[in-house]
């Protein structure tokens, strides 16, 4: 297990690097800079700002200064806000993101999964068809217009439930219904089918015929198989949605991460965009860690090294 | 039973939510809860007679800094413009009148300027606003190491460029304070518009104490500290931004709103929702189709601001034919453009009569444009007649244009314009042109290049002086991304810039436009406005037409 980790963990620095170094390039390469505008900015202005943030140092000087600062854990200044280093951005946007990606999450997986478990139990009866109704409508709307729909209709017509904004619980209900609707929809979906797989397994036909209760059949046997493709995917959608979306952070109004992520790269603020890319890997790959190691405790049947057996 | 148990705990995890309460915040500055707008008023009960009159309204971005100095565009200048104050100001009417200066004196070479300061302005914090303070902030401004991208606004005054540029030091700039309350300033050239200049965003002071004791004061309401009608007090970043009256203004007794609450929401059409649901009492940036369907129904909310700005088409003369004057001609003169501002932009724009929107005043004092009269016709026969002649000597064939590429930057409004255009020149020319939709940076990159036929363009004007659009195009500006080349224009244009005779100057920048528009290297489409939204108890808003509307003499009036 500790040699697994380890082996992981100098996996995961290689996996980081390479993303810094091939963000690094690729947004060198693209066209624009931070300072272009349609205005008639004079060559002087340009030279002082290329200077203040080093940008007239060669390319591999910038990128060993950059790797250098990175190091004592500086991502720089923001190449476009002069109050805010690209740390405050994150250190304030990241816990409002969060904080709605966790209510999201919450949302989803509580919901999703039990939907899915349902119309599983209920196959080709109304449960099973209400469920896909809103699993189709969760994977199809897209969630600006989820969130649109929700500010025309439900926002606007009961006076508690904010616009936009933020600050309050009431403020995060309907963006985070409104980013919760998609995994809700995709846990469902596939809660259903590992469900109907796993109910027609032999040993569920034999903990049935042991007498066991329906209950703890399906609790203890049914459902605790079933939910491992949905752990599968929780890496992937705990990273996502804790670090923001930026369509719903737009639409609401919210001042979290997920906005960030855009606008950078938008208007070329190139610390910006390399540190929210690093920020949302490093979740990814502890998050993909994470998961892998859940998965020991959830199927003893898999094991992170071949000395448990 | 344990499926019970189950839904029993994600309740609890929910509920526990709820309960807490702990939403993380925006900002960073101690504030009470009620931070976000508050839930639409659905009655129109009206508010104790002592209520605080608080405007609310949106400001669409996140501002790169409070820190005038820094500032440089519309969602900074809109927070600054009512917490700082120039020498000089715009009235209700929009006439430039002495603010923070109570007189000035203007040398008989028209290069000296000697301001001499009220005696009863002070700064938020009590200080006294003094000359060395004006003097302190240019400088600071120009300052390379600050690097401020509105430096060359400074340009103007001797000295300037070369401190920014690391030519000269702070010393070498003709910026003076002669004693406590008189500044004199010596310009490179006689500039006629220098005094409106004064009353420019990158010319408001800063408080010298305060900034030298804390270089990052602008980046907190608490350590803020500005000398205009309003004062900051409270920035959650993304968020809100707060202004409440600033006691200490001299002129404290005609400002009647007691405060502005911005919140800063990005999505306009989320905005827009929060108008029409009560959240705000103002709202500059509108949809485009909302705007539409105002002023379809003449809504009386609906107000269309004055704004000087020109939307064109850039013709690249290094390319082949728009190297061709027939050409560029033939295009401008088929080009519907009061079907474009009706039927397409829908905004209340203007279809253009030359490079220069109306607004600006002549020597005379009168509408500038009414004195060149509309350059631009639209002219079908004569501009079919042009064009064919064009190609012949080019020795092209209306197919050729198939590889002609209209480039705009990715926006609906953009797109729209552009595929109207494709079809007037398809009807009246036969020529069937690509649209191509790019990122912004991309655009500019490919216009700096040259490496465009068409480009979209647009320019909203610094000051009020038909300068800030005739400058563009004299051959070596940086913004002459049309490659546009003659000789007769640049001496015009040093001419006016070279001068403070107001009748020279404007008869050059006179002349100077109509060979513009008889060369047509841009094609002007129409002139911009700004639209905005104000409810119907909302008086005394005023919309200069190089700003946003001011909200300084604005008044809630339930």
């Amino acid at each position: 297990m500790k040699k697994y980790l380890l082996k992981r963990l100098i996996m995961s620095v290689i996996t980081l690097w390479a993303i810094i170094t091939i963000t690094f390039i690729l947004m060198h390469s693209v066209p624009g800079n931070p300072f272009a505008k349609e205005g008639k900015m004079p060559a002087v202005v340009y030279e002082n700002l290329q200077k203040k943030y080093g940008l007239d140092k060669p390319k591999t000087e910038q990128y060993i200064i950059y790797l250098k600062n990175l190091l004592k854990g500086d991502f720089g200044d923001s190449m476009k806000s002069r109050v805010e280093t690209v740390n405050d951005m994150i250190k304030r946007g990241f816990p409002v993101s969060a904080y709605l990606g966790v209510e999201a999450l919450l949302i989803a997986l509580t919901i999703g999964p039990a939907l899915g478990a349902l119309a599983a139990l209920y196959q080709n009866k109304w449960p099973d068809y209400l469920s896909m109704i809103i699993a189709i409508i969760g994977i199809s709307v897209p969630s600006f217009i989820m969130g649109t729909v929700l500010i025309q209709f439900v926002a606007k017509n009961i006076s508690w439930l904010p616009i936009g904004g933020w600050g309050e619980f009431r403020h995060t209900l309907l963006p985070a219904f409104a980013l919760a609707l998609m995994p809700l929809a995709y846990t469902a979906r596939l809660m259903r089918s590992s469900m109907l797989e796993v109910l027609g397994q032999d040993y569920i036909k034999t903990a049935k015929s042991k007498g066991i209760s329906k209950a703890a059949v399906i609790l203890k046997h049914a459902v605790r198989n079933a939910i491992l493709p949905i752990v599968s995917v929780l890496g992937t959608l705990i990273s996502n949605l804790l670090v923001g979306s930026f369509v719903i952070e737009k639409i609401f109004g919210i001042p979290g991460l997920g906005l960030f992520f855009v606008k950078s790269i938008v208007s070329r603020d190139y610390t910006l965009i390399m540190g929210t890319t690093i920020f949302y890997s490093i979740i990814l790959i502890v998050m993909l860690l994470l998961v892998d190691i859940a998965y020991t405790f959830i199927d003893p049947r898999i094991r992170l090294t071949k000395e448990g057996r | 039973m344990s499926k019970k148990f189950l839904v029993l705990v994600s309740l609890l995890l929910v509920t526990a939510i709820v309960f807490t309460g702990c939403v993380p915040k925006g900002g960073d500055t101690p504030k009470d809860t009620g931070s976000t707008p508050a839930p639409a008023p659905s009655t129109p009960s009206t508010p104790a007679p002592a209520a605080e009159k608080i405007l609310r309204t949106n400001n669409a971005s996140e501002p790169g800094s409070l820190d005038p100095a820094l500032a440089q565009g519309t969602h900074e200048s809109w927070v600054l413009d009512h917490t700082f104050e120039g020498l000089m100001k715009l009235d209700k009417d929009g006439k430039v009148v002495p603010g923070m200066a109570k007189e000035y004196k203007i040398s008989e070479d028209d290069l000296t300027y000697t301001f001499v300061l009220r005696d009863d302005i002070k700064w938020s914090n009590g200080d006294p606003v003094t000359a060395q303070d004006f003097e302190f902030s240019w400088k600071r401004a120009l300052d390379p190491d600050l690097a401020a991208d509105y430096a060359f606004q400074l340009y103007y005054i001797k000295g300037g460029e070369a401190y920014n540029t690391g030519a000269a030091t702070a010393d070498d700039v003709a910026i003076k304070a002669l004693d406590d309350k008189t500044l004199e300033i010596t310009l490179e050239t006689p500039t006629g518009y220098f005094l409106e200049l004064t009353a420019f965003y990158t010319y408001y002071p800063v408080n010298k104490k305060v900034v030298e004791a804390n270089p990052d004061w602008a980046k907190n309401a608490n350590t803020h500290v500005s000398n205009g009608p309003f004062t900051l007090t409270e920035w959650e970043h993304n968020a809100s931004i707060k202004i409440r009256k600033n006691a200490n203004y001299y002129d404290a007794a005609n400002v009647k709103l007691d405060g502005v609450d911005f919140t800063i929401i990005d999505d306009v059409n989320t905005a827009w929702q929060g108008y029409e649901g009560g959240d705000y009492d103002f709202l500059v940036e509108i949809p485009q189709a909302v705007t539409a369907k105002l002023k379809a129904e003449n809504n009386t909310e609906l107000v269309i601001g004055g704004m000087v700005g020109t939307y064109y088409y850039n013709l690249n003369s290094k390319v082949k034919p728009f190297n061709n004057v027939k050409i560029r001609k033939g295009l401008s003169m088929t080009l519907d453009r009061e079907t474009i501002v009706d039927k397409i932009a829908q905004g209340g724009q203007i279809a253009a009569a030359g490079a220069v929107p109306f607004g600006m005043f002549d020597e005379n004092g009168r509408e500038y444009r009414d004195g060149v009269g509309n350059l631009i016709s639209y002219n079908v026969e004569e501009g079919k007649k042009l064009f064919a002649e064009g190609l012949a000597e080019e020795g092209m064939k209306p197919e050729d244009f198939k590889k002609i590429v209209l480039l705009y930057n990715t926006s609906e409004a953009h797109k729209k314009i552009a595929q109207a255009a494709q079809e007037m020149w398809r009807q009246n020319l036969g020529i069937e042109i690509q649209l191509e939709n790019v990122d912004f940076q991309v655009k500019l990159d490919r216009e700096k290049a040259g490496d465009y036929h068409i480009s979209r363009a647009g320019w909203i004007g610094d000051y009020m002086d038909p300068m800030t659009f005739i400058d563009l195009w004299w051959s070596d500006s940086s913004f002459n991304d049309a490659k546009y080349n003659n000789k007769k224009y640049d001496e015009l244009v040093f001419t006016a810039k070279g001068t403070a005779d107001q009748k020279v100057r404007f008869d050059a920048m006179r002349e100077a436009e109509k060979i513009l528009m008889n060369d047509m290297p841009i094609i002007p489409v129409y002139f911009y406005t700004q639209p905005y939204a104000q409810k119907s108890y909302v008086t005394g808003v005023f919309k200069p037409l190089v700003n946003y509307p001011k909200l300084t003499y604005a008044d809630i009036v339930k």
